[in-house]
């Protein structure tokens, strides 16, 4: 089969052969984290930071992630761009690296970013050597803004986090696909590989999938699914598919011998 | 002394912060902790000592998307 590890993603001074980011949100069990990363050969996954638990019960969480897969912190929980910033600070003495995917939400219905503090908290990260990754909503002009804070890729969502419903955001982020210089993510929302591979084949650079994965019946499995799909939709954008058209195109010679 | 332990006013008797951490039963490998919104990291918890007053957040990775 074509190999295509040559065509690699590249995040700030790091490049992912892997175009799917996954995340430890929701598993039924810490356990599975790791056979999952191995199945779907993703190379980054998302984490959290909160007040420890004393209740816990399997330790800690960076324990089930290879050492290879770079961790991507994220700020979920900040309602502001200081606290998005302190979370990352805290993350980074914590030994996580400089990935932090910013997330700030005050939105509690719907969980939807806020853009002007994800502006803010992207600026000051990035000026401080933050590899930044604004979960966002997708907006091109806040894509430019994004673009020239600093941010080394944008995130925008498919639809609400969580809801499995694909990307209902679909013009928008082809838009920004179109006029961004930054590599697109789409993020949140995606519930199924065709949806991954929808977001692929119309030019993202990667998606990252979280509770598809994680609460499905056999997240290996899954992993699996969607990483082929990401690269089946990233081949298909490679291969330039052409055009739909209104009316049939004949794939064989319709002009034979069975009549004048 | 008291000490705001993630959020909450608690009464301690620990000096240093490590003594703290264990006091309350945690393991420290997998904490990350904040005196007073400043990171401190694991070498210095067992020289750093509290005051009355500090505000400490203990925190840990967790599952997150």
């Amino acid at each position: 089969m074509l190999d295509t590890d040559n065509d690699a993603l590249r995040l700030g001074d790091t490049t992912f052969t892997s175009r799917l980011l996954t995340g430890t949100g929701k598993f039924a069990s810490k356990k599975q984290i790791t056979p999952m990363l191995e199945a779907s050969g993703s190379q980054m996954i998302t984490v959290a930071l909160r007040r420890v638990d004393p209740t816990a019960s399997e330790g800690n969480i960076l324990n089930y992630i290879p050492k290879s897969v770079t961790l991507l912190p994220n700020t979920s929980g900040a309602r502001t761009a200081d606290e998005a910033v302190r979370i990352a600070r805290i993350a980074r003495e914590a030994g996580c690296g400089k990935f932090i995917k910013i997330e700030v939400i005050t939105d509690m219905q719907y969980l939807l970013p806020d853009n002007y503090q994800t502006l803010k908290a992207t600026e000051i990260l990035a000026k401080e050597g933050f590899i930044v990754l604004p979960y966002m909503m997708p907006d091109i002009t806040v894509t430019k803004q994004l673009h020239d804070a600093g941010a080394a890729a944008v995130m925008p969502l498919g639809s609400p986090i969580g809801t499995n419903r694909g990307l209902e955001m679909k013009p928008m982020i082809k838009m920004i696909i179109e006029t961004s210089k930054l590599p697109v993510i789409v993020d949140a929302g995606i519930g199924r590989p065709s949806q991954a591979a929808q977001a692929m084949e119309m030019g993202a650079d990667a998606v990252l999938v979280n509770t598809a994965i994680a609460t499905s019946g056999d997240p290996s499995m899954a992993g699996c699914a969607f990483a082929m799909a990401v690269k089946a939709g990233r081949m298909a954008y490679l291969a330039d598919m052409a055009d739909t058209k209104t009316t049939a195109r004949a794939s064989s010679p319709l002009t034979g011998f069975l009549r004048e | 002394m008291n000490i705001k332990l993630n959020g909450n006013n608690i009464e301690s008797n620990s000096l240093f912060l490590m003594d703290l951490v264990l006091e309350k039963g945690f393991d420290p490998a997998s904490l990350v902790a904040e005196v007073n919104q400043e990171v401190i990291r694991q070498e210095a918890w067992k020289s750093l000592s509290l005051k009355d007053g500090d505000s400490i957040e203990l925190l840990s990775f967790v599952g997150g998307g």
